[in-house]
């Protein structure tokens, strides 16, 4: 029964979905799900700060090695919830002044926006900034020319690379204007139209299919590896 | 590296930063703001089964937008004693913050240190808690309040939200005690419960995605991929060109000849020998050069970005440069000897 019950709810919500794309009598239960669906999302959100509590008290109660850094992660998650869920800061809407919640969660000048702009801009953007060496760093040390396929990824991320900067105008840029395909930047505007576009259009049209096949298979309760162990077919 | 030293390291090279910008001259990490004083009267409402009512009243408040430097020296050329454009200390506070975190994730090429973590924690906590306040505002008091506590949001949040129907408001109960059954997977006895809501999310999704999927990207593709395989090109005079017509041409045919061997290398019911091994090696090829071209773009946004850190290190903190104007130093020079201290 604890198996049964889910998995006719996962069938029922999402042929219903389905059913609404196809029959504009059911449109009305496919938006409905929609909305209580991103409502659930939403309250998932909960569920994620829960646990994220739940992990960090333990460590800091258990003075785990680097428990402080739990205590931090903690203060901050707090901090940021008080300051964005009470608008601390937020001018009201000048259209709607008498309503002190009216204006906008992240306006200029509030707690919130201040968090987001020193906070989690910095922090998150020099993160994938940080990406940048360690793709050069693994590239230099994985990529060797020692076959076909090899050397028409290599060149491609050369020509790719040097097409979109300054450097491969003034390597290329002498070619005379009959050869002017062949100058750095058109190249690599080329492989993006003709190569790229066909080897991402069927990465594209197989991922449909496999999307498409998995979830079929949940619709028709065949796949339950989603209900945990146990849960297969 | 003890973490002793890796702080000691962290601090030094802020330290030597600071230091050679202050031997320098001319002032850094310095934000401005205007102050824009706001009064509005609001007119009495009366009280009606969906609002409380509430009396006429002025209501008066002041906001601080960011301005430029430039801003703040040409007001205190006009004024010394203006008070409109002023420094922001929170946000000055805030850019040696944004600075400190930068300097704080670089220093992780070198190795793990406390810097980093700390800066990782901070992150870890402020960014769940952001898509919950993101998740509330955009989502939770719209639909979910809107729905089962209408007459609150509206006198309190959202004056404009209509009035929802009676099957949104079912709707909303429904999702509200979805959303509890959710909450109880962080109790040890009923979590078996939560997999209820699981189950709606998980069937929702699985028939949302096979619709969106098989539309946008299944047929989409697949129509976009029967090109012509002959494109003649018109010049400026209407007569058609041989040179562009036959590019034309190469690159759809390339397209489709593209597309049909990717797509047999992915096809793995026939083995991949004779014709259909030579379309799948053919596939292959196509598919290094795609992934060579993401490597590349990979790359050059993560470059892109990293430029982004470094001119927010060497232009907005430090004030080593100004590409956008922002300090031009004539008028800094017009203002006189107070701007830079």
């Amino acid at each position: 029964m604890r198996r049964l019950i889910p998995m006719w709810i996962a069938i029922i919500a999402g042929f219903a979905m389905l059913f609404s794309a196809f029959f504009p009598v059911t449109e009305f239960f496919g938006e409905t799900f929609g909305e209580i669906f991103s409502v659930v999302a939403a309250i998932a959100y909960v569920l994620g700060a829960g646990s994220l509590a739940k992990i960090n008290l333990a460590k800091i109660s258990r003075r785990d090695q680097g428990w402080g850094y739990s205590a931090i992660t903690l203060f901050c998650f707090a901090a940021t919830l008080f300051v964005g869920l009470g608008k601390i800061g937020v001018p009201p809407n000048a259209q709607f002044a008498a309503l002190p919640w009216s204006g906008e969660k992240n306006a200029e000048g509030s707690a919130f926006a201040w968090i987001y702009e020193y906070g989690l801009v910095p922090i998150t953007s020099t993160m994938f900034a940080l990406l940048a060496f360690y793709v050069a760093s693994a590239a230099f040390r994985a990529f060797r020319a020692k076959n076909l396929e090899a050397i028409l990824l290599l060149s491609t991320a050369f020509i790719v690379l040097l097409g979109r900067t300054f450097a491969g105008v003034v390597l290329t840029g002498w070619f005379p204007d009959w050869a002017s395909g062949l100058r750095l930047e058109n190249l690599s505007v080329y492989i993006m139209q003709v190569f790229n576009t066909a080897g991402n259009r069927a990465i594209i049209i197989g991922i449909a299919l496999g999307v498409t096949a998995t979830s079929l298979r949940i619709l028709l309760g065949v796949d339950r590896s989603w209900m945990g162990s146990g849960g297969n077919s | 590296m003890s973490p002793s030293k890796s702080w000691i390291v962290i601090i030094a090279v802020i330290v030597a930063l600071v230091g050679i910008r202050l031997s320098i001259g001319q002032g850094m990490g310095k934000v401005y703001v205007e102050q824009v004083d706001t009064v509005v009267e609001v007119e009495a409402v009366a009280k009606t089964k969906d609002h409380d009512g509430s009396p006429a009243q002025t209501v008066k408040w002041t906001q601080f937008n960011g301005v430029e430097p430039n801003k703040y020296y040409a007001a205190q050329a006009t004024n010394p004693a203006q008070t409109v454009v002023t420094l922001s200390w929170p946000r000055t506070f805030g850019l040696w913050l944004g600075a400190f975190f930068t300097l704080a994730i670089f220093s992780f090429m070198y190795r793990d240190n406390p810097g980093y973590r700390l800066a990782e924690a901070v992150i870890i906590g402020v960014s769940a808690a952001y898509w919950m306040v993101i998740g509330f505002w955009d989502v939770v008091v719209p639909k979910l309040f809107g729905g089962i506590a209408h007459g609150f949001v509206i006198a309190n949040v959202l004056p404009t939200l209509p009035a929802p129907p009676t099957e949104q408001v079912i709707a909303m109960w429904f999702a509200l005690g979805l959303g509890g059954i959710l909450l109880m997977r962080l109790s040890s006895k009923g979590a078996w419960i939560s997999m209820w809501s699981l189950a709606f999310i998980i069937g929702v999704t699985a028939g949302l995605k096979i619709v969106s999927h098989v539309e946008s990207d299944l047929i989409a593709q697949s129509v976009a991929t029967f090109k012509p395989l002959i494109s003649p090109q018109a010049g400026a005079t209407g007569v058609i060109e041989l040179g562009p017509t036959v590019w034309a041409s190469l690159a759809n045919i390339l397209i489709v000849v593209g597309v049909l061997c990717c797509l047999t290398y992915f096809f793995f019911s026939v083995e991949h020998k004779g014709v259909v091994g030579r379309a799948a090696r053919v596939g292959i090829w196509y598919l290094m050069i795609t992934f060579g071209a993401a490597f590349g773009f990979t790359v050059m946004g993560r470059v892109a970005l990293l430029a982004a850190r470094v001119e927010f290190l060497f232009d907005d903190w430090l004030w080593l440069i100004d590409p956008a104007g922002k300090r031009v130093v004539e008028v800094a020079a017009a203002a006189g000897s107070f701007l830079f201290q």
